[in-house]
């Protein structure tokens, strides 16, 4: 129950998440919502897993598991953007498709034993400042780093570049992008790719370095639905969507530790007497993301801030805006 | 898509354009060609895996539907699936994304278990009394699952589409915590089983009066099935309820200006919604299981969400193709790779889904 080694594991886990989240808000601000987070994560979480087993090299699996779960989304691109199939029913069936694909494909993979992990090292001199180090930058994943990184390029990038502008544009008012000479349809097939390789990243992100191996279905336990919640808290924005995954990481450390002593905060530890409770320990994220849903949308009422405008609808060139 | 694809050079010209009507016979051919085109891609997946799809197929349909014992194993699968089909329909129909079926399916075999294992429902009772009481403590376990989001949505606009499937994982976890800490016959991972008067009866009870129905294993779920199936179609195509559903899923906006009440029809429809998965999980757990245990659904709410779309949220048309993934299921548990039936289910909707264009716009071959 130490809190910087909680806080340290979380970030880690979050990492996955943060990945996953940014992806479905470069979707969602681009105006294409795609449920299928959790069957991309999954093939991604396979294709990398696969990939490194037979080849030996991590690189080569990350790299595959964002062109895997890129190609999946792709479809979810096709059926949605040019064939303006409903979002939603599209985005489940990709949950489908990618589960069914990735336990296929993955058939008896989770006995193909040890790999070689993704690199983990500390970061000379910030490791050092107290508290912040050891959480932040000490022995972490390079995964983990990657995503700092990624962070305030993806914040810079919607907010402030004219590419952004774009993006925001399709995601708000297609019709008036479409007349300002934007590519509305290129802009949206792009976004939902990006998305899907940033899932795909999320995947083999699982798979290669915070909890390395393939446990089927297991392997994702609904973090790709979580993401789906985390956009919504964030209200599109990628600090609140770090905020959200690394928040959701620690707790998930948390849920672990929580069971380990037998006395806790000078109280007998109910957990560690009936192992049982752990069942509603482990309801706990789920639950959370309710909350957290609540919390976002009651801030978003108040603040009036919204989903891009539009967010789920098909852009059909020359038909009026619905 | 509503643009010309215009052949480069002059000649015949390949136009798309929008339909101004559909016919009628347009939709179930384009549906059943849609999944003919998805049994040969998931074919193509098969054998890339090293499979042979023409053998899995056959194997199918041998084992689904070869003989009068495997079909009532089939009708056996079916039954739950009927009734979550018909949960997902009618909160499709209003565009409420109730992708919760499966937890309020274990909240329903939960519910109806209480009953029987905390001893509310005393040994001896008439076997029409416990299972009346199992069924409406199923619906109202399955109910109260869908009450939640559904109050979520409409005080708080939350989105139904992820509270819904968020309440799956916690229901899962609940049934564990009354499977593994509560009633658990002698630490196994379930209960003791439930006394006969909890048993819905099948097929098979009455074969000393019928010999042909000896071994089948069909129960009266079924029956349930078919009532709510009769039930929900009055409700959603002539009942005043059922007008104002399918009012508010086509067009929100004209609804509200002729006075509809949103709110109050998604809290109503997600707990109709709710209360048929529940039903569905009473009836799997009285008439299959017999006890409480961990695994008692294999994906059953999901599969709801494939066979309402493919129905076209018609509650007939479920019946038959809740029978036709019946035998999916009850034949794909034997295959390897376990993920085939899945797959399949994943290549089925995306096709259904994409397909619909055909519905919308026509390809014309035009003479230059």
């Amino acid at each position: 129950m130490d809190p910087i080694i909680i806080l340290h594991a979380g970030i880690a886990s979050g990492t996955v998440l943060l990945f996953a989240t940014l992806g479905a808000i470069f979707n969602e601000r681009a105006g294409v919502m795609n449920l299928g987070v959790e069957g991309m994560m999954l093939i991604g979480a396979m294709a990398a897993f696969s990939v490194t087993v037979s080849t030996g090299n991590g690189w080569l699996g990350l790299i595959m598991a964002m062109v895997a779960a890129a190609l999946l989304a792709l479809l979810h691109g096709v059926v949605t953007i040019h064939f303006q199939a409903d979002q939603v029913v599209s985005g489940l069936a990709l949950t489908f498709l990618g589960t069914g694909l990735s336990l296929v494909l993955g058939e008896g993979l989770s006995k193909a034993g040890a790999i070689n992990l993704l690199p983990r090292f500390s970061i000379p001199g910030l490791a050092a400042i107290p508290w912040i180090g050891p959480i932040f930058f000490d022995d972490q994943s390079v995964m983990v780093y990657v995503g700092y990184v990624m962070l305030p390029l993806a914040w810079y990038y919607i907010n402030y570049t004219r590419p952004g502008l774009h993006l925001r544009a399709v995601g708000e008012n297609p019709t008036a992008a479409d007349a300002m000479g934007i590519p509305v349809y290129a802009l949206r097939y792009g976004y939902v790719v990006l998305g899907g390789a940033l899932a795909g990243l999320a995947g083999g992100t699982i798979s290669l370095a915070v909890s390395p191996g393939w446990f089927s279905e297991l392997t994702t336990s609904g973090q790709g639905w979580i993401a789906v919640g985390l956009v919504i808290f964030a209200q599109w924005d990628p600090w609140r969507a770090a905020f959200g995954s690394y928040a959701f990481g620690a707790l998930r450390r948390l849920i672990l530790d929580i069971q380990a002593p037998a006395v806790l905060f000078g109280m007998d530890n109910p957990f560690f007497y009936n192992p049982y409770y752990g069942f509603f320990l482990a309801m706990l994220p789920y639950a959370f993301t309710i909350v957290v849903l609540v919390l976002g949308s009651r801030q978003a009422m108040r603040q009036r801030l919204g989903a891009p405008a539009a967010l789920g609808v098909p852009y059909v060139r020359g038909e009026r805006g619905r | 898509m509503a643009t010309t694809a215009a052949h480069p050079r002059s000649g015949p010209k390949l136009i798309i354009e929008p339909r101004l009507y559909t016919p009628r016979w347009l939709s179930p051919v384009v549906s059943v060609g849609a999944i003919v085109v998805a049994l040969i891609l998931g074919g193509g997946v098969i054998a890339a895996v090293g499979g042979d799809p023409l053998a899995i197929y056959a194997h199918i349909a041998r084992a689904a539907f070869g003989n009068l014992g495997v079909f009532s194993d089939t009708l056996v699968i079916a039954t739950p699936l009927i009734l979550v089909g018909l949960a997902c329909s009618l909160a499709f129909r209003m565009k409420l994304w109730n992708i919760g079926a499966e937890g309020q399916f274990y909240m329903g075999a939960l519910g109806a278990s209480a009953v029987i294992l905390a001893g509310w429902v005393p040994e001896g009772t008439p076997q029409p009394i416990a299972l009346g009481i199992m069924a409406l403590a199923g619906i109202a376990a399955g109910a109260f699952w869908g009450l939640i989001p559904g109050l979520l949505k409409a005080k708080l606009k939350v989105s139904e589409i992820i509270s819904t499937l968020m309440m799956n994982y916690i229901a899962i976890q609940l049934v564990n915590y009354f499977v593994f800490g509560v009633w658990s016959d002698s630490g196994f991972q379930m209960s003791k089983v439930f006394p006969k008067m909890a048993w819905l009866p099948k097929l098979g009870d009455y074969a000393k009066e019928v010999p042909l129905f000896r071994g089948l294993t069909t129960h009266f779920g079924l029956v349930f099935a078919l009532i709510a199936v009769v039930i929900v179609w009055y409700i959603l195509y002539r009942s005043r309820w059922g007008y104002e559903i399918r009012l508010i899923g086509d067009n929100p906006r004209a609804a509200e200006y002729a006075g509809i009440d949103i709110v109050k029809n998604s809290v109503l429809v997600l707990v109709t919604s709710g209360a048929l998965a529940g039903l569905a999980g009473m009836s799997e757990i009285s008439g299959v299981v017999h006890r409480l245990q961990g695994a008692i659904s294999s994906g059953y709410g999901f599969t709801g969400i494939i066979i309402a779309w493919l129905a076209k949220l018609n509650p007939i048309v479920v019946i038959l193709v809740s029978v036709l993934f019946g035998g999916l299921i009850l034949a794909g548990r034997e295959i390897q790779p376990a993920g085939v039936p899945r797959l399949i289910q994943g290549i089925i909707l995306f096709m259904l889904i994409a397909s619909d264009v055909l519905l919308r716009y026509r390809v014309r071959i035009a003479r230059a």
